[in-house]
């Protein structure tokens, strides 16, 4: 049965597969032609003498995927360009707006407390608007409350990963009474009444700490409640990932090698798991970016007169009757870069793992 | 072909079943239950059975991923039944697997560079030609391109993948391989390809193999000695030509029996032939008292649920044939499971 003659010739082994000329198809080809046509036929093929054959590494596939999806593509530049606007705060108040606690009654309607002129008092001078009675800047309230929501929501789903990525790999990997343990506490936060429990704990933590101003030690409770809350969610997918890799045997083959636990983890499940983090970090900023605006709006966040979204929904309230635009500006920005976040992290997680859809 | 390099002797795995909230143990599957086999210096030792047998199980214990219930075994007259990982460290390079699925055995998100060096990494041998080098000739010695370094496996064919696998193996240069069903995930073109190299490769190197297989033909190709297992226990063991000539055991009678023959002019006498066993293979968890196969032998008779038939020299066989059973086949003996010839039509 076995008399074919000793060869190491490896070329019938790829015959047949597609050639690798697919990928040039429009934005309309499948996002798996990547995946099915490696290129392996054509290095052999090629002679040796030819350029060193670079592989394509599975986050090149990724960029690739990610480039052809334009609604991704979208959110990601108004993600980016959210970030840019967060830090340059200063400069673009400095630039197009007033200092955002600066009041200017002068645009203001005496009789009524409702910025004079039209759509809440939009000018070139006002680009956003004012705020009602006060007349503070919509624009510089909008910037600097990007730079509180951006804060928050990223450090916490830094703290959220974190945790979730140490918690989820350990019960994922040791298993036994670990994974009992991390998995019973798991399913008790997610359980836990999240916000009633941050109206709670932000009542009773002092206002100024750790010598941080109002703004910023807010910013750190905040962080630390919904990040804390937010583990389990990255947690689950990191344990239940972990749990099929470590069956894989490539784990067996690092073993029987003679690595460590530390290395198994680090070099062999990690890289693995990066994929599935990145999305779901992705996927719990604009989750976290709600959950601010939430206990803002709720007075327990960000502390007034400090500008942030939530806070300032929070006083559109009393006065949306009459002046409807200083509702629909915080609102549409949260609107808006929550759904940014959201299609970039879906396109995301389609780029890296189309099968996951 | 006389020092013995691997001593198995008694060799028992059972992974306990557990249930509850305090993980009572309330069974265990006994995967392996109490093997004895001799692996010589330089041969090739085929295993075969059916799946669920315990063959892979049997494998993973030889290169110690898994610890022994019970039993021992012995490499190079050293005992590793119960090394801990880091006594096991430097052996490890003397005792090498390659595994059975191409698509999994590989980290997918590693270069083949870093798959390959792996070994070398880990056990920080010194490569004097320099890291790289030393990948390049492994993959010119496996038959893959020196420029394919910097690639991943997922543009490798499944063939491709078994010949990195194989190369991550020898890069220790390991004296004993376990190729747990080497070929048995790729197409019959591809498996000859891989079964010669592995060939080529044990010449070169003075390699001794364990071959585990399912694939009877696969293995009387590579073997020159082949154990037969059944339900974690080792039902027959003899040299290749011996044991395919003259099975001696129902069960390895059964098993040479279903081999597909391709020739049509020979299928019929094989239809006829053909040993058909009746009922599924009992659970390893409550295997049959006695002898494991009595549930579905023709031959069983009181005293093989009672005793357990001892794996030693029946009838007039050679040395280094040994048979776990208490009737077994003589040649043109009547088997009774066959076909009637009637019947095929």
């Amino acid at each position: 049965m076995y008399h074919a003659p000793v060869t190491v010739d490896s070329r019938c082994a790829v015959a047949g597969r597609g050639p690798a000329k697919q990928m040039s198809l429009g934005p309309e080809a499948s996002v798996t032609d990547d995946k099915s046509a490696p290129t392996a036929d054509a290095a052999d093929v090629r002679g040796p003498a030819e350029k060193v054959i670079a592989g394509r590494s599975l986050k090149q596939i990724a960029w690739r995927r990610l480039k052809k999806d334009k609604v991704a593509i979208g959110g990601g530049v108004v993600v980016i360009l959210l970030v840019l606007v967060a830090i340059l705060a200063p400069v673009l108040v400095a630039l197009l707006g007033h200092p955002p606690d600066e009041y200017h009654q002068d645009q203001i309607d005496a009789t009524f407390g409702t910025p004079k002129g039209s759509f809440g008092g939009i000018s070139s001078d006002f680009i956003l608007g004012v705020e009602p009675t006060s007349g503070r800047d919509v624009f510089s309230r909008i910037v600097y409350g990007a730079q509180t929501s951006l804060t928050v929501a990223f450090l916490s789903a830094l703290v959220s990963t974190i945790l979730g990525v140490i918690f989820g790999l350990s019960a994922g990997f040791l298993g036994g009474w670990v994974d009992a343990v991390i998995s019973r506490v798991m399913d008790f936060l997610l359980a836990f009444p999240q916000l009633l429990f941050s109206i709670a704990l932000v009542s009773v933590v002092p206002y100024e700490m750790l010598g941080l101003n109002a703004r910023w030690s807010r910013v750190l409770v905040l962080v630390c409640v919904i990040g804390f809350f937010g583990w389990p969610y990255i947690g689950r997918i990191v344990r239940g990932q972990t749990l099929s890799l470590r069956e894989r045997e490539f784990v067996e083959a690092a073993r029987s090698m003679g690595a460590r636990s530390p290395r198994i983890l680090v070099r062999e499940l990690l890289p693995n798991l990066a994929a599935p983090i990145l999305v779901y970090t992705t996927l719990i900023i604009p989750t976290n970016i709600l959950t601010e605006a939430a206990l803002s709006f709720l007075g327990v966040g960000i502390p007034p007169p400090n500008p942030s979204w939530g806070g300032m929904l929070s006083d559109a309230v009393a006065t949306y009757s009459i002046s409807p635009m200083y509702m629909i500006i915080p609102g549409a920005t949260i609107f808006i870069t929550v759904l940014a976040f959201n299609l970039f992290g879906d396109g995301l997680r389609d780029a890296l793992d189309p099968k996951a859809r | 072909m006389s020092e013995n390099l691997l001593e198995v002797t008694g060799l028992q795995k059972h992974f306990p079943i557990t249930k509850g909230l305090f993980k009572r143990q309330v069974g265990a599957v006994r995967a392996v239950d109490g093997i004895d086999l001799t692996v010589q210096a330089g041969e090739t030792l085929g295993l075969v059975g059916e799946s669920g047998c315990g063959k892979s199980t049997a494998g993973r214990l030889f290169t110690r991923i898994l610890e022994p219930t019970a039993g021992k075994i012995v490499f190079e007259g050293q005992d590793i039944s119960h090394k801990s990982v880091t006594q096991m460290r430097p052996l490890r390079r003397d005792v090498q697997m390659i595994f059975q699925d191409p698509y999994s055995s590989l980290n997918p998100r590693h270069t083949i560079g870093t798959i390959i060096s792996a070994p070398l990494q880990i056990q920080n041998i010194p490569t004097p030609q320099g890291l790289k080098t030393a990948v390049q000739e492994l993959l010119e010695l496996v038959g893959l391109s020196p420029e394919h370094y910097n690639r991943y496996p997922h543009e490798f064919s499944g063939g491709q993948r078994q010949r990195i696998g194989i190369a991550r193996a020898l890069a220790l240069r390991p004296k004993l391989i376990i190729a747990d069903e080497p070929v048995s995930a790729l197409d019959v073109s591809i498996q000859a390809q891989v079964v010669n190299l592995l060939e080529d490769l044990q010449s070169e190197f003075d390699l001794t193999y364990v071959f585990i297989a399912h694939d009877l033909s696969v293995v009387r190709h590579i073997s020159d000695r082949v154990a037969v297992m059944y339900l974690g226990k080792v039902m027959e063991i003899a040299h290749r030509d011996d044991l395919y000539k003259n099975p001696r055991h129902p069960y390895t009678v059964a098993l040479m029996s279903a081999v597909p023959v391709p020739d049509p002019v020979r299928r019929d006498r094989a239809q006829r032939d053909r040993v058909l066993l009746t009922g599924d293979v009992p659970s390893p968890i409550n295997p049959p008292s006695g002898c494991r196969f009595r549930t579905r032998c023709w031959k069983a008779q009181d005293i093989c649920a009672v005793e357990e038939p001892p794996l030693v020299r029946r009838l007039d066989d050679p040395d280094g044939h040994l048979t776990a059973c208490h009737f077994p086949v003589v040649e043109d003996e009547a088997v009774a499971g066959r076909k009637p010839a009637t019947i095929n039509v």
